[in-house]
């Protein structure tokens, strides 16, 4: 199993890109501060099905790509990707298990960790004014996360990706 | 990492990963533009007409103002010379069009579709047809994103058109608000007031609008007036931009005239 060849990157690959113009795509003024974090979601769906392949440096990187194309400061979101990744490979074998309801819950969690490290960082170097919203892509991410597990999960079924 | 990037070490590495990212921004803004193009296409003869004539007539306003316009030109470059202080040159100016690209919702952040290829630089200032928007912070080769003037973390020297007396407005974080700060409770301000650049600070170009006063609150127990502007420039809506290549060297613009008014007015 080990000894095989890894299969499936350009779907992992395409996953992410989908994922970044997502992420980028205009929404009207109301539902901005609602947008679910796409990215995080995927990198979270691949480091657990795949956590040999997808850990805290694929995630780090793809934090940097974040912050680009965000216009955030450079290295914010490439710690806190890198943080979510590493709780995940931490949990992967209890994740895989939890029923889709308790899986959201922890995975609220893990990006509850995400946003108050990067509120944290936001608020050594600037000072912009935060109110509520800003944890309320959180919760839409809980919300999405059970379509977006059952998506991503028979791609890869379908795709044999391992 | 973060303490590098506050000294501007990482450009090179942002603009190298923009450019890889560009083409998903690319994919992201085209459905945007096809829905103008359609819409161009499919709109109707006679309203194209009435656009045309709206249009003409426009012009022919704006041709006649300016022309006044250069006329006051001349006489305030000969003004000018004789009181021997250096001319504004005219700026030299190139339209930015938005890209259909969200930023993040907390920063007053919009990216426009010129970038270093066209000869954009960091600190560049930003107008739309009706004044000041924001000044670049970021330059990549296809595109830059600029800071609103509305962000908490942007302030423009500024004077007021009516006195000159000079201030700065300070961004709130809200939209569409702006701060003067540090003006003292009996400055003579008015509500209504024009506020326009002042190019103090060698950055933005002198003279543009920046907004209107809309209200002053007095707190007899705080030393500065609060006073509100409203920006001129349409910070939302606005979908074409203009960059501004300001003269290299600003000119001394403030008299001693304008010095004793403001003196005055403390």
């Amino acid at each position: 199993m080990l000894d095989e060849k890894p299969r499936g990157r350009l779907i992992i690959a395409t996953s992410f890109v989908v994922a970044f113009m997502l992420t980028a795509m205009p929404l009207p003024e109301w539902a901005l501060t609602w947008r679910p974090f796409w990215v995080a979601m995927v990198l979270i769906y691949w480091c657990m099905a795949l956590p040999n392949r997808i850990g805290p440096g694929t995630a780090w990187f793809l934090g940097l790509l974040i912050d680009v194309l965000q216009g955030t400061l450079l290295g914010m979101n490439a710690l806190g990707f890198a943080l979510i990744a590493y709780l995940v490979q931490k949990s992967y074998q209890r994740l895989r298990v939890y029923p889709l309801t308790q899986q959201s819950m922890v995975v609220g969690f893990f990006l509850a960790v995400y946003l108050l490290l990067s509120l944290w960082i936001r608020g050594i170097s600037d000072d912009p004014k935060i109110t509520w919203n800003y944890w309320m892509p959180m919760i839409t991410s809980m919300l999405l996360w059970p379509w977006l597990f059952i998506v991503l999960r028979d791609m890869r079924r379908k795709f044999h990706v391992s | 990492m973060i303490l590098d990037h506050k000294q501007g070490h990482l450009d090179s590495v942002r603009s190298f990963l923009s450019t890889a990212l560009y083409p998903v921004q690319y994919v992201v803004n085209v459905p945007v533009e096809l829905a103008g193009t359609v819409n161009d296409a499919i709109s109707m003869h006679s309203s194209l007409l009435d656009e045309n004539d709206r249009l003409r007539e426009e012009r022919l306003m704006l041709n006649s103002r300016l022309q006044r316009y250069e006329v006051l030109e001349a006489e305030n470059h000969r003004l000018r010379n004789l009181f021997e202080s250096s001319l504004k040159l005219k700026e030299r100016v190139l339209i930015a069009e938005l890209m259909a690209v969200d930023l993040e919702p907390f920063k007053h952040q919009i990216r426009i579709n010129k970038g270093k290829k066209e000869g954009a630089y960091d600190g560049q200032p930003i107008l739309d047809a009706t004044g000041i928007m924001g000044q670049i912070i970021h330059v990549s080769p296809f595109y830059s994103d600029v800071l609103l003037i509305t962000d908490p973390n942007h302030s423009i020297p500024v004077e007021i058109n009516r006195n000159g007396l000079r201030a700065i407005a300070v961004g709130t974080g809200q939209k569409n608000v702006l701060q003067l700060e540090h003006l003292p409770s009996n400055a003579d301000i008015k509500q209504g007031d024009l506020i326009v650049s002042s190019g103090l600070g060698h950055r933005f170009p002198a003279g543009y609008p920046v907004g209107t006063v809309r209200n002053i609150t007095l707190d007899p127990a705080e030393p500065f007036a609060k006073i509100m502007v409203i920006p001129s420039a349409r910070l939302q809506s606005s979908r074409e931009v203009l960059l501004v290549w300001p003269h290299e060297k600003a000119r001394l613009r403030y008299s001693n005239m304008k010095d004793f008014a403001f003196y005055n007015a403390r």
